[in-house]
């Protein structure tokens, strides 16, 4: 302990930003929270948490062991676990240079088209599937040549599951990527292409290097929002277990008949997402 | 293959004494209440006149025949007003013992009545008030010649199912059982009206839910009736609710849809009387 003796009122006001933990972040925040401050951001803070503390309180901790160790909760777990990362690399590989064109190229209807793609963000997940069943179903305006000339249909597979997920996850890695883009100097790229580097060379190792904690944060939301998607999964997957049941599905299908086990489900989700989440935003976040 | 409309006969006979039953029954549940809610002080117990607002609970399948019928309500009895939340029985028993503020509950099957009474909220024993009988949904003009449940087994069908945890699932799930016969879906829906919508959407060539349903599709699906579906037949349970406070109102309401007026919308809309 190298700060001033931890007496009781200290103890209670390090926890409130009082003033010992002044002194300490004097020199990089510039003074403690005020109160008009602080007391809101509590409650927003309790607001948020409060929720999840309660699923903690009434979990059914005894039969826990029970309801963990079925196969459809492996199942669900696993295949949700494989959707969430392959939906996460589908929005890598489209996203990236999605954000790249709209943080680097100018072009007429730039501000349209960065609408369009944050849609998804604001859109109801339940009309995203249907529009994706309208595109992309058997009977669905481009689906219809994917069944009759390569006899692939989407909705029920795991294929259709993947593209639910990536359809609403990827806005968070296009934003998160496009910000950090327009945060970078863009010099670094000229300079490179004036010693010779195509465009393309430029981006992969001058651009790419230098934004790769945006892109890190922004995959990690994409993956956790693919994790916790729900509406439009069911809507143009279904539900089958082992192929589309996800873990948000498993957990709505238990609350009908049986809660205990949707608690369970909802918290084996919580844990898995908090873990991902906390062990990646200090690292990735705060870099960017 | 026969098209769902088929059960006309009893019913013409009923409708003449309809709108007799209809006024007899109402303003006989109202002076029952009077004598049950007497001591209740509550403001409609002591008029013979109904009024007030009556929210309704009640299952997804009920909502054409029931909106029809708070329709009728309305107009026989002038100052009334009855609202609608319609959903899925289970979400619905789930927020009448959380504590939501309804009048009356019908739901899709007893095992979800059994959740509101067995919290002690229901106020009167439940009554059984229409049955509802499975039927498979096939795309419009049956292009796969489904004719049995048997044919659903066909590997080469995309089959939906409605979810073992509601009550379509529970009986298509029953009558499978019945029959001996293993389907595979390529999805079990979380309720029978996304069942039927992949099918109207046509990303299914088929599905396994109620006649009700496949009638109020119109040409969107053509209905194939199944002899197995005379195995798992859902009572629809009505109560009044403990949390009622126009309980005179509220009964008159159960009363309407119980009597020969209102199994006359019900049957239109393919339910089947108990």
């Amino acid at each position: 302990m190298t700060f001033p003796s931890p007496d009781k009122a200290d103890a209670a006001d390090s926890l409130t930003g009082g003033p010992p933990r002044r002194r300490v972040r004097v020199g990089r925040r510039g003074g403690g929270a005020p109160l008009p401050l602080l007391v809101p951001a509590l409650i927003g803070l309790a607001f948020l948490v409060l929720p999840l503390v309660a699923l903690l309180i009434r979990a059914p901790w005894s039969s826990m062991p029970d309801l963990l160790t079925s196969t459809e909760v492996w199942q669900a777990l696993q295949l949700s676990l494989v959707c969430a990362t392959a939906a996460t690399a589908v929005s890598l590989v489209i996203g990236v240079p999605l954000a790249w064109l709209l943080a680097r190229v100018e072009f007429p209807g730039r501000g349209l088209v960065r609408a369009l793609v944050t849609l998804p963000l604001v859109l109801p997940p339940v009309v995203g599937g249907v529009a994706l069943l309208m595109a992309l179903g058997r009977n669905g305006v481009v689906g219809k040549w994917l069944d009759s000339w390569f006899g692939l249909t989407l909705p029920f597979t795991t294929t259709g599951v993947v593209i639910a997920e990536a359809f609403v996850a990827m806005p968070f890695l296009v934003i998160s990527v496009e910000g950090t883009l327009r945060a970078a100097d863009p010099r670094y790229e000229e300079a490179a292409t004036t010693l010779g580097a195509s465009r393309f060379t430029a981006f992969r190792r001058v651009t790419l290097p230098l934004i790769a904690p945006g892109v890190a944060a922004g995959a990690v939301l994409a993956w956790a929002r693919a994790l916790g998607e729900f509406g439009a999964t069911i809507t143009f997957a279904g539900n089958f277990p082992g192929r589309t049941q996800t873990m948000p599905l498993a957990v709505y299908l238990a609350l009908q008949n049986d809660p205990e086990a949707a608690i369970a489900l909802s918290l084996v989700l919580l844990a898995v997402s908090i873990a991902v989440l906390a062990g990646l935003r200090d690292r990735w976040m705060t870099a960017s | 293959m026969t098209r769902s409309v088929r059960r006309t006969r009893r019913m013409m006979q009923v409708t003449g004494v309809g709108a007799a039953a209809l006024l007899a029954l109402s303003a006989c549940s109202s002076s029952d209440d009077d004598a049950s809610a007497g001591s209740d002080a509550s403001a409609s117990a002591s008029s013979s006149k109904l009024s007030g607002e009556v929210t309704v609970f009640a299952a997804a399948s009920l909502k054409e025949s029931f909106e029809t019928l708070g329709r009728q309500f309305e107009k026989a009895h002038p100052g009334t007003k009855v609202t609608f939340s319609f959903g899925g029985s289970d979400a619905l028993a789930a927020s009448i013992t959380g504590g939501a503020p309804a009048d009356v509950f019908a739901s899709a099957s007893p095992k979800t009545m059994k959740i509101v009474t067995d919290a002690g909220d229901n106020a009167t024993d439940p009554a059984t008030f229409v049955r509802n009988q499975l039927e498979i949904a096939t795309l419009p003009r049956n292009p796969d010649k489904v004719g049995s449940l048997k044919d659903l087994t066909d590997s080469d069908l995309k089959v939906v199912l409605c979810d073992k945890t509601v009550p379509c699932g529970a009986a298509a799930e029953k009558a499978l059982t019945a029959s001996k016969l293993k389907l595979t879906p390529v999805s079990y829906e979380e309720d029978v009206k996304s069942a039927l919508n992949k099918v109207v959407l046509k990303e299914a060539d088929a599905a396994v839910v109620y006649k009700t349903d496949v009638k109020a599709a119109g040409d969107k699906v053509e209905g194939v009736e199944f002899p197995e579906s005379a195995d798992a037949i859902n009572d629809y349970p009505i109560t009044l609710l403990k949390e009622s406070k126009n309980t005179g109102t509220a009964k008159a309401f159960i009363a309407l849809v119980q009597s020969a007026e209102g199994q006359k919308v019900l049957t239109a809309a393919g339910f089947l009387q108990p």
